[in-house]
Order: structure tokens, then C-alpha cells, then sequence
């Protein structure tokens, strides 16, 4: 579409909306660089309601990382639900990729009887939430004994519908010449999946690795279920357990935890913007 | 010898798919399966009971409360998303700096629900900021929280959670839109009323039906932000069907919860055939 000058008000419209959307991380980044003396005003009102309200400092008078220090220098179990995290999202995005890439493929490549079948029960089970197989998995990961286990988060995510389905959206737009081409000249089908589909379907991997640990880090319903024990905890579910009589340290955990998703979003926008606009294409 | 080597090829494929066709059949398909046959039976015993546990369900009073929280909660959000992302990615197509703004859109989505609880709190909260600056206008403190306003909180959350991704298909859209058939229309004499209405709008249905989609589908997770704000058992006017499912499950329902989970697949099931079927009608 033809760009129209556009007038100031509209410019002033996106800067307030910008401004909203951000104004909530923007206090999540500020607030742990306060002192404990300057915190209080916040704090101790949610903890302790004795009339007066809660205020915030957006300047802070004395910028401080004493609240850092004591995160990452007195509270050791931080670096264990640190690690809870990294092992499950870790695991979970390195399986799956290496599940879902040749399964891909095929749906990508094969004609075979059932194949349309045998998608479509992979689109329906990508579109239900996951209170609906909560029952079932809990079954069988109960029936395998690996309940209260990391590995019960894990397991079942690694063989999710959705990597399949996105990857396969790159995939799909490869040529068949060019596959079957190579075919031609010797190469087997894992050859032709090495040397054409991964160089050619990489920005669908990638857009797909984003988009999932994104969502991963974020994680709730599963680990939630899955796990009894709060020592497995991943950051997503722990963070909260700490409640505003920790405020300080929550504050702190809670930054040092956006760090690896703003990290992975700044390196990694185009390929999630790419991705977002492939999963919403009409199979 | 062709025999042979036409049956190699037809399962050529089989590796590649096995693997991931086997984990989906153990961990989603087969059990699903046999939750819809134990939502027939009684939990402990394993006896046929027919629908009881589905009358059981259905006569469950907080299984209607969630249900209809959960109805009124996607009424409102889903629409409501639409229309505000379509008039962003509108205004969005007509400024510069579009990377900036639609980053800055999409960020959130990057934020994990648990790194803003306690801003949520100190917001949102009973003696929280916000009603620090209404008390001190002198009006009467609200409580957020703890009344039917935690409705329209939560409808806040998810509109803010999912604003990039609906405002960046919409903008696709939009951008797709031929630039000679608007210019012919304006050489025509069209205004820019009749350019959105006429031109642009029938041409975004395709992105239209997937935008609802999505949104419904990410509806489900606001229980993170309900769940990790407001607890287990919120207000009751954001208890939802994910609350109930998280509520059965401690309390080992089992029965409940497979009946519950038919009628909940079902529901989006049917929901989705029939967006298809609406969308493949106008598409001819």
C-alpha cells in the first residue's frame, strides 16, 4: 500500500501506545535497582497494609545492586531453579527440533496413503489447549513412573504438534525439483534433507526454535502439573513462590529472568515475525 | 526387482516420520483416546457408567461458572483484540518507523508472565500503587483484585500480551493489499472511507479467520497470568475452565476431568470445522 503523510496526532497516538505497552517492563527493570530503604514505600504496603498505599520511585534516589547481590550471592537456590529452566527449555527445544525436522520432511515430501489423515490429527491436537490432554499425558507419565521428574515436562513437549507444523510450513515451499533433482544424482533422502532441506527450511527452524522458547521460558500449566516438588520448579512457576515479603529478591530474579527472552527476542525478531505470519497461513 | 524397490520407496519416508508419529501417538493421541473411553467409566472401579460422569459435569456448579466465564472472557477479548490491533496496524501503515513500533508491540509476547507478578501487585494490589494515586485525588480506594474489575484486569493482560502479533498480521494484510487497484479507486474519486471499506477490508477476510484462530488459541494462557496473580481460586468472576481443570486435578477428579476434556475438545473442534467451512463458503 502507498505510504499517505501521515498527521502528528497519529504519531502521538503510537508514542502513548508504545509508551503503555513498555511501562510495565520498564518499572520491572528500574524497581530492582532501588535500595531496600527506598523499596519499602512499595513493598512493605502490599505485605503489611497499615493505611498507607504503595508508591513508586520511577527515579531511584540511590541506584543500588545490593538487590542483585544478595540474588546472586546469597541465595544459592536462584542457580538451582536457573539451572531447572535451562535443562527443561534446553532439552526440550534440542529434541523436539530433532523430532519434528524429519517428520517435516516427510509431510513435506511423501505421498503416502493417510498422510492428509495423519496431519490433520496433528493440526487438531495443536489447536487444543492444554487443560484438554492434561488427563492423558498425566496417565502415562504417571503409568511410566516419571511423574514429580523433569523429564515428565520435558517428554511430552518434545513430541508437541506445533514444531512439526511450523517447520513443515518451510518445507513446504521448496521446490520438488530441486529435491528430487539431487535424488537423481545418488544422493538417499537423508542426503537430500541435509544438504537441501536444512539450508533452504532454516528460517522455519529458526522461527521455530524462537517462538517456542519463548513460550517455554514462560511456562506454567505443565510444570505445574507435572511437578510436586517446588525444588524442580522452573523460574516461570518459582519466581512467584518468593511473594512480595521477598519483594527485593523477586524484583532481581525477575530481571535477571527477562535477561535470556529479551536476548533471545532482539537477536531473533525477524525469524519470529516470519514465523508468527507462517503458522497463520490457510493449510 | 521393481517390486521390491517400489515398496522401498513407499516406505522410504517411514524413519523419518516414525519417530515423531510414535511420540504424539503415546503422549497425546492414544491416551486422549482412552480418556474419552474412561470418561464413560467410573474412576475407581473402571465400571461402564454410561453419561453419568457427563451429567456430573454438566450439574457441577463451578463447572458452569467457569464455562460461562470462560465464554463472556473470550466474547469480549476476542473482539476487542481485533478491532484494536486492526486500527493500530491501520495507523501503523500510514507512519514511518514501523520496525520500531512493531517491535516495541511484539515485546511483550517476549516477557514471561512471572517476571511481572509482583509489578502486576504493586499496580493492581489492594494497597497498591495505582490506588495510591486515586486515594490521593481523594477518591475511594478500588480493589482491582478481589472484585468483578479482576475481569477487566485480565482482559487488559491478554490485550497487551497479544497486541504484536494480531497488529503484525493485520499489517501483512494490509501491506498485501494491491497499491493500483487503491490508486485506480482514488483516480476514480474514492475517498479514503470508501478505499478502507471497499478495497481493503473484503481483501483482509483470509487474515481475518486466522487472527481469530490464533487469538482463541492463546486466550487459554491468560491462566498463567490469572493463576500467578490471583491464585488457584481467583475471583469469581475470572474463574475459568483452566482454573477448574488445575482444581480437579489436585483434588484427583479424574472422572470429571475426562468428561470435561471430550466436551472441551469437542467444542473447539466443532468451532474450528465450522470457521473452516464459513471461510472455504466466501473463499468461492
Amino acid at each position: 500500500m502507498r505510504k499517505k503523510a501521515a498527521g502528528l496526532p497519529l504519531y502521538i497516538i503510537m508514542a502513548v501506545l508504545c509508551t503503555a505497552v513498555l511501562f510495565p517492563v520498564i518499572l520491572a527493570v528500574i524497581l530492582p535497582f532501588q535500595a531496600h530503604t527506598e523499596l519499602k514505600d512499595t513493598l512493605s504496603p502490599l505485605v503489611n497494609f497499615t493505611g498507607k498505599y504503595s508508591r513508586v520511585d520511577l527515579l531511584p534516589q540511590y541506584p543500588s545492586a545490593e538487590n542483585f547481590k544478595e540474588l546472586l550471592v546469597y541465595s544459592p537456590e536462584f542457580y538451582r531453579v536457573f539451572w531447572n529452566s535451562l535443562l527443561m527449555v534446553g532439552g526440550i527445544l534440542l529434541f523436539q527440533t530433532l523430532v519434528a525436522v524429519p517428520a517435516a520432511w516427510a509431510f513435506a515430501r511423501a505421498e503416502f496413503k493417510g498422510r492428509r489423515l495423519l496431519f490433520n490429527v496433528y493440526v487438531i491436537f495443536m489447536l487444543m489447549p492444554f487443560q484438554v490432554t492434561m488427563l492423558s499425558q498425566y496417565l502415562v507419565l504417571d503409568g511410566m513412573g516419571l511423574m514429580n521428574r523433569r523429564l515428565a515436562v520435558i517428554l511430552p513437549a518434545v513430541f508437541s504438534a506445533f514444531p512439526v507444523f511450523l517447520i513443515y510450513r518451510g518445507f513446504a515451499d521448496i521446490p520438488r525439483d530441486v529435491a528430487d533433482s539431487a535424488r537423481i544424482d545418488g544422493a538417499n533422502e537423508w542426503q537430500v534433507l541435509r544438504y537441501i532441506g536444512l539450508p533452504l527450511g532454516k528460517s522455519g527452524i529458526l522461527a521455530c526454535v524462537v517462538i517456542s522458547f519463548l513460550d517455554l521460558w514462560n511456562m506454567v500449566e505443565q510444570p505445574l502439573t507435572f511437578l510436586r516438588d517446588k525444588a524442580l520448579y522452573p523460574l516461570s512457576l518459582y519466581l512467584p513462590t518468593l511473594g512480595a515479603d521477598r519483594g527485593e529478591l523477586l524484583l532481581a530474579a525477575a530481571a535477571v529472568t527477562l535477561i535470556p527472552a529479551v536476548f533471545v527476542f532482539v537477536i531473533g525478531q525477524e525469524e519470529l515475525e516470519r514465523g508468527i505470519i507462517a503458522s497463520a497461513l490457510k493449510e | 526387482m521393481i517390486n521390491r524397490y517400489a515398496i522401498k520407496r513407499k516406505y522410504r519416508y517411514l524413519p523419518f516420520l516414525l519417530p515423531s508419529a510414535a511420540g504424539v501417538a503415546v503422549f497425546t493421541f492414544l491416551p486422549f483416546a482412552d480418556s474419552v473411553r474412561r470418561s464413560f467409566c467410573a474412576a475407581v472401579t473402571g465400571d461402564l457408567v454410561g453419561v453419568n460422569n457427563y451429567k456430573a459435569v454438566f450439574g457441577n456448579e463451578a463447572f458452569g461458572l467457569a464455562v460461562k466465564n470462560t465464554a463472556v472472557f473470550t466474547a469480549v477479548c476476542i473482539p476487542l483484540l481485533i478491532g484494536i490491533s486492526f486500527f493500530i496496524a491501520y495507523g501503523l501503515s500510514r507512519v514511518k518507523h514501523i520496525r520500531l513500533i512493531k517491535s516495541v508491540l511484539l515485546f511483550p509476547m517476549a516477557v514471561p508472565t512471572a517476571a511481572l507478578v509482583l509489578i502486576w501487585q504493586i499496580l493492581f494490589g489492594d494497597s497498591g500503587w495505582i490506588n495510591h494515586i486515586i486515594t490521593s485525588h481523594g477518591h475511594g480506594a478500588v480493589s482491582f483484585l478481589g472484585s468483578s474489575k479482576a475481569f477487566w484486569v485480565l482482559v487488559g493482560s491478554y490485550i497487551w500480551k497479544n497486541l504484536g502479533y494480531t497488529v503484525l498480521l493485520w499489517l501483512t494484510g494490509i501491506m498485501g493489499v494491491s497499491t493500483s487497484v487503491i490508486d485506480a479507486a482514488r483516480v476514480d474519486g474514492a475517498n479514503e472511507r470508501q478505499v478502507l471499506f471497499r478495497i481493503i477490508l473484503p481483501e483482509l477476510k483470509p487474515a481475518l479467520y486466522t487472527i481469530t484462530i490464533i487469538s482463541f488459541l492463546n486466550s487459554f494462557k491468560v491462566f498463567r497470568e490469572a493463576y500467578l496473580v490471583a491464585g488457584a481460586y481467583p475471583h469469581k468472576s475470572i474463574y475459568l475452565l483452566q482454573h477448574l481443570f488445575n482444581n480437579w486435578f489436585v483434588n484427583m477428579d479424574l472422572d470429571k476431568m475426562a468428561a470435561a476434556a471430550v466436551v472441551v475438545f469437542s467444542v473447539i473442534f466443532a468451532a474450528a470445522v465450522l470457521l473452516q467451512r464459513v471461510w472455504d463458503r466466501k473463499e468461492v
